[in-house]
């Protein structure tokens, strides 16, 4: 490895130039040291978030302006070290040596260190020392450390390291003006750190350990690196800190005693998980009723006041109705997405990882993939964004590709649909509603074939030699509530942006597929009938080509059950799963508003007839529908988010393949089986 | 003697962590490093990962990371 000691001579930015370019300042710290308290802090609500151009690293930037003096401050991904390991770190690394385009280097940096934590935080601090930046420290974390009884001589601190150390509170902002003091002056200065523990040329570090040094592996110079920085700082530590005996600091063994119990620990994970989902599922129905709402009234409202024709058709069906259906979703995102916040700011999701890490290594997944298929039963593009955290690519592909197989909530219209249609009223053993039974059926059919699918995967194509499980388990913190509802609009509003430009193109698409081709016949008859009666809706959709679509694909669908209206709704849902409701709805003439507790629907789905009389639904096909909805990738925007999150078409295309594959053939069985075994 | 022998709350010394580069380079960087101490707070529901405390945090690791890691024999 080479280190970073830039020539002071080579700098290449001596005072003048920033007179006209401003300051840029970067944060870096630690995973749960408080930068991201202290980042929200210095910029209040003046922050954007980005990505670093071709990798899935958020890239978050805000305005610090203090004084008249003011800067960009770049927030780093939290690290433990910059050897350029995995993603994040390489990120830092860019950052740090100027190399992000559209970023100058920047013209100091503060490393935010946990004063709870100090000697492992510093080492951070002794890496950014090497790259020759002007380094201010901020000691947050200052309360806890002083209620734990841990002295710390900030005076003395600074003296040994020969940098600024700041106590901030973040919470209260106090330090903040002092922090703000500094690191301009630091920045506009050009005082490069000293870096006293890099070895010489010999190779012996300063401190004589020679014995023990021997004992590390003699080929390896960056583990002789790490030894170096952590002698300097155990030197740093003992001079400046009085500890206290370690066994008092031990609140969170004390927790945990119970949440990472053998037996306790699982339980109560179950129960936290349960009560997640019950309060997702309750407290966003009211919001995301009044979202439909309001959707269909903003449709009606336009299209009252546009003249009939394509283009209103256009804006009404294709947009309105197209882009509200996934936004309808979005009060279940953003209370997940605020749940995340809390468990994570808490430390109770590393518990998590801790807890299941063995059960999810048999499959060969990571702990760390529990939260994004965990997201993933609310919707999988938060679940597929929250998969960065798995540092191993191969295990995060593997999560990637597994997690549409979490039953999302755009699913259950359509589970409620079929169960409402022909499962509604019986009951199994007497007492249990068969309905409820086949709703957890479908849930428990996704996950075992993601355990399987993950099993072969992590065999096959995506087998990798177990990565490094090394994970901290942070001290138990009581969540800063702006901190959790900042994170949780900045992680919404990535998903609108996300999924709000490509469901929109989808939505085009999907309604000129059921819109066109439209014959002068249609055109006049639509006169005739002077407005849209569903009768001509329901030709119309008949004649398009997503009709044609699925008269060409009928013979391939026949032996799963389904017709040709059937395969339009499953073409129509690649928009959203539940826009089978009302797509079936229009193809039945029912009327688009219906949704799935509809009665007309219901009866419209149980009466339709084949020419030949025989009933079209059966509960065998309702089954093998909802089976392939179990399976199949129906979602566009999962995909679209796959491949950005992936950064290549090819596992786009895989997932795709494979997800259908698998939809068809479990449904081919379901269906073809049950035809066997009698069942109609 | 390596990490991975030591019961849980047991207390040793790090002497020496072996193992292939990556693995020894994260565990280093973490502070697991020749001379501090470690204690075993406890080991997950099936037995792996375990829980350990050095230089002041816990952090977790499996036990084939444990493996690498030499250490003097166990001081209560
Ligand atoms: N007591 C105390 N808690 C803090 C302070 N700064 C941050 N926290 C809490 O520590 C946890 C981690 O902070 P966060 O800013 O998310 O850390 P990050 O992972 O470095 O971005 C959160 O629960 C914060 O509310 C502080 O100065 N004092």
């Amino acid at each position: 490895m080479v280190m970073e000691i830039p020539n002071p001579t080579s700098h290449e930015t001596p005072t003048a130039p920033h007179l006209d370019s401003p300051l840029v300042i970067a944060l870096a710290g630690n995973p749960n040291a408080g930068k991201t308290t202290l980042f929200n802090a210095l910029t209040g609500m003046r922050q954007k978030v980005a990505n670093y151009s071709g990798v899935t690293v958020e890239r978050k930037e805000g305005n610090w302006s203090v004084n008249g003096d003011s800067a960009k401050l770049i927030d780093l991904p939290g690290l433990y070290s910059l050897d350029a390991t995995s993603l994040d770190e390489r990120i830092a690394r860019e950052v740090l040596t100027g190399n992000v385009d559209g970023l100058s280097k920047p013209d100091a940096i503060i490393a935010v260190v946990d004063a709870t934590n100090l000697e492992r935080n510093l080492y951070l601090v002794t890496q950014i020392m090497e790259f020759g930046i002007p380094v201010i420290i901020a000691l947050t974390m200052v309360d806890l450390a002083e209620k734990q009884n841990v002295e710390i001589d900030t005076q003395k601190l600074s003296e040994l390291l020969r940098i600024p150390v700041i106590p901030v509170t973040a919470r209260q902002k106090s330090g903040t003006e002092a922090l703000s003091l500094r690191a301009f002056e630091i920045a506009k200065s050009d005082v490069t750190p000293q870096t006293s523990w890099i070895p010489d040329s010999g190779g012996i570090d300063g401190n004589g350990k020679e014995d023990i040094h021997l004992s590390l592996s003699a080929d390896d110079s960056a583990n002789r690196q790490i030894f170096a920085r952590y002698n300097f700082i155990s030197d740093v530590y003992q001079k400046s800190v009085k500890p206290v005996d370690d066994e008092e600091a031990r609140f969170s063994e004390k927790v945990d005693r119970i949440l990472t119990h053998k037996f306790f620990g699982l339980v109560i994970l179950i129960a936290i998980l349960l009560l997640v989902f019950q309060t997702i599922f309750s407290w966003a129905a009211l919001p995301m009723d009044l979202l439909d709402a309001g959707f269909g009234a903003l449709g009606e409202n336009v299209g009252s006041q546009m003249p009939d024709g394509m283009l209103k058709d256009l804006v009404v069906d294709g947009i309105i109705a197209g882009v509200g259906g996934i936004l309808i979703f979005l009060p279940q995102i953003l209370l997940l997405f605020l749940f995340i916040s809390i468990l994570e700011d808490t430390g109770y999701m590393a518990r998590a990882a801790f807890l299941l890490d063995k059960l999810m290594s048999k499959v060969g997944l990571h702990g760390k993939a529990f939260l994004p298929l965990m997201s993933s039963f609310a919707c999988a593009i938060p679940g597929i964004m929250a998969t960065r955290t798995i540092e191993n690519r191969r295990d995060r592909l593997a999560t990637i590709l597994i997690a549409p197989f979490m039953s999302c909530s755009a699913r259950l219209p359509v589970y409620a649909l079929m169960i409402a249609a022909f499962f509604a009223g019986q009951t199994v053993f007497g007492f249990v509603s068969l309905g409820a039974v086949l709703m957890l059926a479908m849930y428990a059919l996704g996950i075992l074939v993601a355990v399987i699918a993950a099993f072969i995967l992590k065999k096959t194509i995506l087998k990798s030699p177990p990565p490094p499980f090394v994970m901290e388990l942070p001290p138990y913190r009581l969540p800063n509530l702006r901190t959790v509802i900042q994170n949780m609009f900045t992680r919404a509003w990535l998903f609108i942006k996300r999924a709000g430009t490509v469901i929109l193109a989808i939505s085009i698409i999907l309604w000129a597929l059921t819109y066109f081709p439209r014959g002068e016949a249609v055109g006049s008859e639509q006169l005739a009938v002077s407005g849209k009666s569903e009768q001509t809706h329901a030709t119309a959709i008949e004649n398009s080509y997503a009709g044609m679509l699925g008269r060409t694909i009928e013979p391939v669908i026949k032996p799963l059950g389904f017709d040709w209206k059937i395969g339009v709704a499953i073409i129509a849902s690649f928009a959203a799963r539940e826009v089978l409701v009302s797509t079936l709805s229009i193809i039945y003439n029912v009327g688009e508003d219906a949704d799935e507790k509809d009665p007309t629907l219901i009866k419209a789905i149980q009466n339709a007839k084949k020419a030949d009389g025989s009933p079209v639904w059966t509960p065998l096909t309702a089954l093998s529908l909802m089976v392939f909805f179990v399976l199949a990738m129906q979602c566009m925007s999962t995909l679209a988010v796959v491949r950005r999150e992936t950064n290549s078409w090819s596992w786009v295309i895989f997932m795709f393949g494979y997800m259908t594959v698998l939809a068809y053939v479990a449904s081919l069985i379901t269906y073809q089986g049950g035809k066997l075994l009698g069942f109609s | 003697m390596t990490l991975a022998n030591l019961e849980i709350g047991e207390k040793a010394t790090v002497k020496a962590v072996t193992g292939e580069g990556a693995i020894s380079k994260r565990l280093m960087e973490m502070g697991i490093v020749p001379g501090v101490s470690i204690r075993v707070v406890k080991s997950a529901p099936f037995g792996d990962p375990i829980e350990i405390r050095v230089k002041g945090y816990n952090l977790a690791i499996r036990r084939t990371e444990a493996e690498v890691i030499e250490v003097s024999s166990a001081i209560n």
